[in-house]
């Protein structure tokens, strides 16, 4: 089906599933029961799991496939960003108009960047694309751009939003003003409440989402691709690839432009979420952000990516929403004194913490479990299959011959 | 002319904290062939050793003196440092008021501590793995530290001023016939820095240990197999790295409040340098660092930014991607570096 095999369709079946019911699957404890700070279906992260889900897919193929490491990623996705809030500007806030501009502009952009850096491999390849996008930075926020033209196109520090004196010439009379696609406005949400449960089913995620599945798919097939082959190809062994007659440039160009495209797309879909774009979106801890992402879920890997997005934004957001009161419920069965131990204890971690905590959960995945979440799933689902198969198995496997 | 001389001075000051950086990149790189990205994180340790420094001096206690009465005609609760208290009061506020010039004893053997834990504790397990992953390990790494260091000092920036009888400025044009007044605590650090990193040179240069390490340098594997223990002067030298950065930071306190994010704001910049001075080249690093920060200093000229608005703030990365592009091993780098 669609080109995939079976294992594949399964996969997509199995994320398509999750993103199309999500508003249910992120929401299972009812409303204003003691668990109800763990529900994540509110749009606003719902719509950021689907957007960094397709930012760390293309990142994935990048640096899943060919082993280049960019730093600079971000730079693609406040590109798309001000591309989307451009075209609010002068045409209207319909986000069509705006969404495959943002996707060709950050492909341009990731042509001329990606040409120069990748004349360069390891880690000159990961210094130049994070020079790159510290410039770009730099120069969206302080607005040089529009210093030269004589208006201004990123409004510097300000960031960049629609004000009523601009054009929007497409704009009809009773056109909603804010994003939306032919008069589906994506703020809008549809409630359905079953018992004590309230499910949010809101317009501007499921738009992401099935954007998403579209990004997901087009990735599985580039993985399928013999030019999929061709970029892990070259991550194995560059050189003895170059003594083949084949020149690596071309791939790892092409894969470059079109994972700065998917950062493109993200960030305008961050666009048509919210129309504004700030230069802060491409600041390298960002592009550091986006790395965490991929590699936390499992780089290399199909479902790791959107994984690692959604949960880093899950616990982020988890994370700063628990204080100490919060913590003292969940210690309070222990004897006062170790309640307050157990508070000071786990206090640096939450809250404002959380970066220390993804720090640390961070290195700790690179040290000892570099393929990430997706590894760590496989792992255990093979401890357990060992445990199950007894000791049987384990002799079979281990009698098998080196190669 | 004296606005010329004034950016040379401009720059070489930045330039100075860059080539120290760098430096302790470089030494890293060139022995253990290790990508630190958090050597920002440990220039922002050093300058807060500085501020713990300085805060420990001013611990004080608070007696009520009975002879004094404040507005409300209460006793008046005077506060003295120990630090006084122990010394007397005129040596103890000297001490207090050169508080950062001390950090630097203070910060040397937490420094050193703190490279020689990271190089035996994490980077140590990183050396078979690929560069992609020490890069991570360490990006890592600079995080938490970073974060740690929030934690107990919070976000804003701590202002730590420099001793008094160096926080003025000084006319040093004199000396030659012309007007040009510069802070003087800038020029403590350019010339401090260039103590350090002539130090650092001298000591590769000229003693034993020095010679093993740049023989390592070159051909790690024969110097281990003459029988040389390679890896525990690698580890020392990665302390020297960590210690040269943490002075950095140390003497950096006074001119710009120490912020928990202030090593990320220089790690950046700090690579595109090793870059562009040539990875693995010490003298390269100083180089660049110096060059770089005086084309920065040059370019912030309002006559430059006049002509080329906001051109300060890209010309390193603009220089950095032309010099890469035209020779890809940097100014003085070496054949065969990072070249896989």
């Amino acid at each position: 089906m669609l080109g995939l095999n079976k294992k594949d369709v399964t996969l997509l079946t199995f994320v398509a599933v999750l993103a199309l019911f999500a508003p249910f699957i992120l929401n299972p404890f009812p409303e204003g029961s003691a668990m109800a700070q763990f529900n994540a279906g509110y749009p606003d992260l719902m719509q950021r799991f689907a957007i960094f889900g397709i930012f760390a897919i293309g990142f994935n193929l990048l640096f899943g496939l060919t082993g280049y490491l960019s730093f600079g990623h971000a730079a693609f996705l406040g590109i798309g960003s001000y591309a989307v809030v451009w075209m609010y500007k002068l045409l209207d806030y319909n986000v069509l108009w705006g969404l495959p501009l943002a996707v060709v502009i950050s492909g341009i952009f990731a042509l001329g960047i990606g040409y120069v850096s990748l004349r360069r491999s390891g880690i000159y390849f990961s210094i130049l694309t994070l020079a790159f996008a510290q410039m770009m930075f730099a120069i969206s926020y302080s607005d040089l751009l529009g210093r030269f033209v004589g208006t201004t196109i990123t409004n510097g520090e300000t960031g960049l939003q629609v004000y009523t004196s601009d054009p929007q010439i497409l704009l009809g009379a009773n056109e909603p003003n804010t994003p939306h696609l032919f008069g589906l406005v994506m703020n809008n949400s549809f409630f359905l409440e079953v018992g004590a449960w309230q499910f949010t089913f809101n317009v501007g995620y499921y738009f992401s989402a099935i954007v998403m599945l579209v990004m997901f798919y087009l990735s599985v097939r580039i993985f399928r691709s013999p030019f999929g082959l061709m970029l892990r190809a070259i991550k194995s062994n560059n050189t003895r690839m170059s003594y083949t007659g084949l020149n690596p440039r071309p791939y790892t160009l092409a894969v470059f432009v079109i994972s700065g495209m998917y950062a493109g797309l993200a960030g305008g879909l961050m666009a048509a979420m919210d129309p504004l774009a700030g230069a802060e979106r491409m600041q390298w801890t960002a592009s550091g952000e986006v790395v965490l992402m991929t590699i936390l879920g499992g780089t290399g890997t199909l479902i790791g990516p959107v994984l690692g997005a959604g949960f880093i934004k899950y616990f982020e957001n988890i994370f700063s929403k628990i204080n100490d009161n919060v913590l003292h419920q969940w210690f309070s069965f222990m004897p006062d004194g170790l309640e307050d131990a157990m508070v000071f204890i786990v206090h640096p971690f939450i809250g404002k913490g959380w970066h220390l905590t993804l720090g640390i959960l961070f290195m700790l995945v690179v040290i000892f479990l570099p393929g990430g979440l997706v590894e760590g799933g496989q792992r255990l689902a093979a401890w357990i299959r060992s445990k199950r198969g007894g000791a049987e198995e384990n002799t079979k496997s281990s009698t098998e011959p080196a190669e | 002319m004296d606005a010329f001389l004034l950016q040379i001075l401009n720059g070489l000051d930045k330039g100075s904290a860059y080539a120290l950086i760098a430096l302790g990149l470089t030494l890293i790189f060139g022995t253990l062939g290790v990508v630190n990205f958090a050597h920002g994180a440990l220039f922002m340790i050093g300058a807060f050793c500085a501020v713990t420094l300085s805060k420990l001096l001013n611990l004080s206690f608070i007696v009520e003196d009975p002879t004094q009465k404040d507005f409300l005609g209460n006793p008046l609760k005077v506060k003295t440092p120990y630090i006084e208290s122990w010394f007397g009061p005129e040596v103890g506020s000297v001490i207090i008021d050169w508080s950062v010039p001390l950090a630097i004893l203070f910060a040397i053997p937490i420094m050193v501590a703190i490279g020689f834990i990271m190089e035996r504790g994490l980077i140590k397990h990183f050396y078979k793995r690929p560069h992609a992953d020490q890069i991570l390990v360490t990006f890592g790494l600079a995080i938490v530290l970073q974060e740690i260091v929030k934690y107990f000092y919070g976000a804003n920036p701590i202002p730590t001023p420099a001793p008094e009888a160096l926080s003025g400025v000084a006319n040093i044009g004199a000396v030659i016939g012309l007007d040009i007044v510069y802070p003087v605590w800038r020029i403590v650090y350019f010339c401090f820095a260039a103590l350090i990193i002539g130090s650092v040179f001298a000591f590769l240069q000229f003693t034993t240990f020095g010679m093993v390490v740049r023989a390592g340098m070159a051909d790690r594997e024969t110097v281990g197999l003459l029988g040389i223990n390679i890896d525990r002067r690698f580890t020392i030298m990665f302390g020297i790295a960590a210690a040269v950065a943490g002075l950095a930071g140390v003497m950096y306190t006074p001119i710009n409040s120490p912020n928990y994010h202030m090593g990320m704001d220089f790690l950046v910049l700090s690579f595109v340098v090793v870059v562009v001075g040539g990875m693995g080249s010490l003298p390269g690093a100083v180089l660049a660092g110096f060059l770089l920060g005086i084309l920065e200093s040059f370019a912030s000229m309002n006559e430059v930014k006049n002509w080329l608005p906001g051109i300060d703030q890209i010309i390193i990365y603009i220089v950095a991607i032309i010099i890469l592009l035209t020779r890809p091993r940097g100014l003085m780098g070496r054949k065969g570096v990072m070249e896989d």
